[in-house]
């Protein structure tokens, strides 16, 4: 039956070709589609985890509305966290301060994305790693020592091959001594997290923002689960250091970096899903195009199906026979279809490395081989219901 | 009766001999009364239609019966219903009324089912225009009608080509329709039509298509095959056709005109019986 079935096909090849290519394109895309949403909400993942995935950050709000003007975070509110004897959750806490400013080393000039003034607990919290050089030290922030460590991104800009460690850089008038470099973290799209100057924040408060406020308090917590932990210990503290008790109207916000990536993450699953969509249709198209090929080729063969009726062939050996063409042409085009897909997603596609999900390979195919037996159905049924005195007479 | 009956009922059909005495044979067509019309009302046509019945003016349609080990050939100009009675003799068409006994079985009562079951195992037909499958060599074209039926592969073969070499294609036997003459092709028709052992070949205008030469190989084929016990029934507008048959119905206007027994249904056909005739 399939050598017949084979026979079949190779009697038209172009038109088996082209079916198959509706199915192969169907199910490639399948794939290739899914991939790379994988891929995309697979560099979310990875960005989550290289932020950190214990670190919060806390920020000040200015809650609309308010009768009193909102309470800046201040160096005392960090102190107040680190202190506090009664949050176990709390690991490391470091204030942070973010300016710009140009930077020049000899005659090259630049502006770095951020300037970050902080403690040394910020490397670890951020998930910030030094490979060149050192980090500064407590030391360092204690006796406001104007040194920096950079991000790579601002090392190329400045230093490009040589190397920045004991270099001196004037940032926006002020000396600093290049002790560390960061390692590349990669660009996640919206910024560049390399692109950087990290220094101790009395330092970067003396020379640009002054002794005031800081922007952000960052919190690294004893472990990812005891982020919760470590949000609401957060919270009953500051609102004792800001002396507030209505928790409806706290003047700071905490928040999570690994669940606003996970937002993220959730909406380059939609995207996901858009794609699969999409791609589902093109298969379906596919399918439409086998039970249009299958119609063709039981008009044309409808006198062989007479001939085979008059020999006795029961029905449902006719409709095995188109059926398992029809699932020929399907598994077949769904085969290249999974090979084209594969090969497809070692490219990257727009600036995304596709991650292919092995059950949209074995999904995709499922799929094209049960289209070809549903979508052959029709046709196949057609041939084998032909009366053979009428199939006889067709020429 | 159902499907798995008729194997069974297949077994002496097998076994029988030529020279048994047709008496004690059923015949193998038993038609009673059979009338087929095509369209309705005024445009009705009774491509087959019998006598008038006396009283009523209606048709009273046609009655047959054919002898086992019969060789008969039906004779009638276009449209004097001679192909209708082959589809319906082959089990292709449906009368519209009447009774046809196709050995021993009443075939008015099949499904569909049922009617292919008994196409293969009762009748080998034999079509004008060949009617091979394309693009299929002699060998899987003979061995078609068997995997229908559900012979094994090993089996199969050796029946295939045992049929083959019956109708002298056995170096053929791995050429497609496409490289096989006109003859050649009929031949190949005429080996898948056998090769089940059916109750009957019925041929319609098997040498229509054919030159003289292999109008020759082809009837003395099936004057062999008749030869050997095989029911025969040929369908045909030559009268050179006709003269190997040992009986000649004459169909005009979807009525039998004339029936005309020109050898013994026990005997051999009388192309055979002239050459043992002319032999000493």
């Amino acid at each position: 039956m399939l050598r017949f079935a084979l026979g079949g096909l190779a009697a038209n090849k172009v038109r088996s070709a082209l079916t198959m290519l509706g199915v192969l394109i169907g199910v490639a895309s399948v794939i290739l589609l899914l991939a790379v949403g994988n891929g995309s909400s697979q560099a979310v993942k990875d960005s989550i985890t290289s932020l950190g995935t214990n670190s919060l950050t806390v920020s000040s709000t200015n809650l609309r509305g308010s009768a009193t003007a909102a309470r800046k975070l201040t160096v005392d509110d960090a102190k107040a966290l680190a202190g506090a004897t009664d949050a176990p959750s709390i690991k490391s806490v470091a204030p942070v301060v973010t300016t710009t400013a140009t930077a020049l080393y000899g005659n090259i000039s630049y502006t770095p994305g951020s300037i970050v003034g902080t403690y040394p607990a910020y490397f670890e919290t951020a998930n910030q790693k030094v490979v060149q050089g050192d980090y500064f030290s407590n030391d360092d922030v204690l006796n406001s020592r104007k040194v920096a460590v950079i991000g790579s991104t601002t090392a190329k800009q400045l230093f490009d091959t040589e190397d920045p460690v004991g270099k001196r850089i004037v940032l926006g008038g002020t000396p600093f001594t290049v002790v560390g470099v960061l390692a590349t973290k990669g660009s996640t799209g919206f910024n560049d997290p390399d692109d950087v100057v990290i220094a101790p924040l009395p330092t970067v408060q003396n020379a640009f923002t002054g002794f005031g406020s800081v922007s952000q308090i960052l919190v690294q917590a004893d472990s990812a689960d005891a982020t919760t932990a470590a949000q609401s210990d957060i919270t009953r503290i500051l609102m004792g250091t800001h002396a507030i008790t209505d928790p409806g109207k706290v003047d700071f916000r905490v928040s999570n970096q690994a669940s606003l990536l996970t937002a993220r993450e959730s909406t380059s699953k939609t995207f996901t899903v858009l794609l699969g969509a999409v791609a589902a249709i093109s298969l379906l198209v596919g399918g439409i195009g086998i039970t249009n090929i299958m119609l063709v080729t039981v008009t044309e063969r409808t006198r062989e199906i007479g001939i085979r009726k008059a020999l006795g062939a029961p029905k449902a050996v006719i409709l095995g026979q188109f059926l398992t063409e029809s699932t020929l042409l399907s598994v077949l085009g769904a085969g290249l279809g999974v090979v084209a897909g594969i090969v497809g997603s070692r490219f990257s596609i727009v600036g995304i490395k596709p991650v292919v999900i092995p059950q949209s390979v074995l999904g995709a195919f499922a799929i094209a081989v049960a289209i070809g037996l549903f979508f052959g159905s029709y046709p196949a049924n057609r041939a084998a219901s032909l009366r053979p005195i009428d199939a006889l007479r067709h020429e | 009766m159902t499907a798995r009956q008729l194997p069974a009922q297949q077994q002496p059909a097998q076994q029988r001999s030529a020279r048994q005495p047709a008496a004690q044979q059923p015949p193998v067509i038993q038609i009673r009364h059979l009338t087929k019309a095509y369209g309705h009302g005024d445009a009705t046509v009774h491509a087959l239609r019998g006598p008038l019945a006396p009283g009523t003016g209606e048709p009273e349609g046609v009655s047959l019966d054919v002898e086992q080990g019969d060789y008969v050939a039906v004779m009638g100009s276009s449209g004097s219903g001679k192909s209708t009675l082959m589809n319906i003799l082959g089990c292709l068409d449906v009368p519209t009324a009447g009774r046809y006994l196709l050995d021993g079985i009443d075939v008015g009562h099949l499904d569909e089912q049922q009617l292919s079951l008994v196409r293969n195992r009762k009748i080998g037909f034999i079509f004008q225009s060949f009617n091979l499958v394309p693009r299929t060599t002699a060998l899987a074209q003979v061995e078609l009608p068997l995997a229908y039926a559900g012979v094994r592969a090993a089996e199969r073969r050796r029946r295939a080509l045992a049929a083959l070499s019956l109708v002298g294609l056995s170096e053929r036997a791995g050429h497609r329709p496409n490289e096989l003459s006109g003859g050649q092709q009929q031949r190949v028709a005429v080996a898948r039509a056998l090769v089940t052992a059916p109750a009957m070949l019925l041929a319609d205008e098997p040498t229509g298509n054919l030159d003289s030469r292999s109008t020759r190989d082809v009837l003395a084929i099936i004057d062999d095959l008749n030869a050997s016990g095989r029911t025969v029934v040929l369908i045909t507008h030559e009268d050179e056709v006709a003269e190997h048959a040992k009986r000649v119905l004459r169909l005009v206007d979807g009525q039998i005109v004339s029936d005309v027994r020109q050898a013994p249904v026990d005997g051999p056909p009388p192309a055979l019986r002239a050459l043992a005739g002319a032999r000493p």
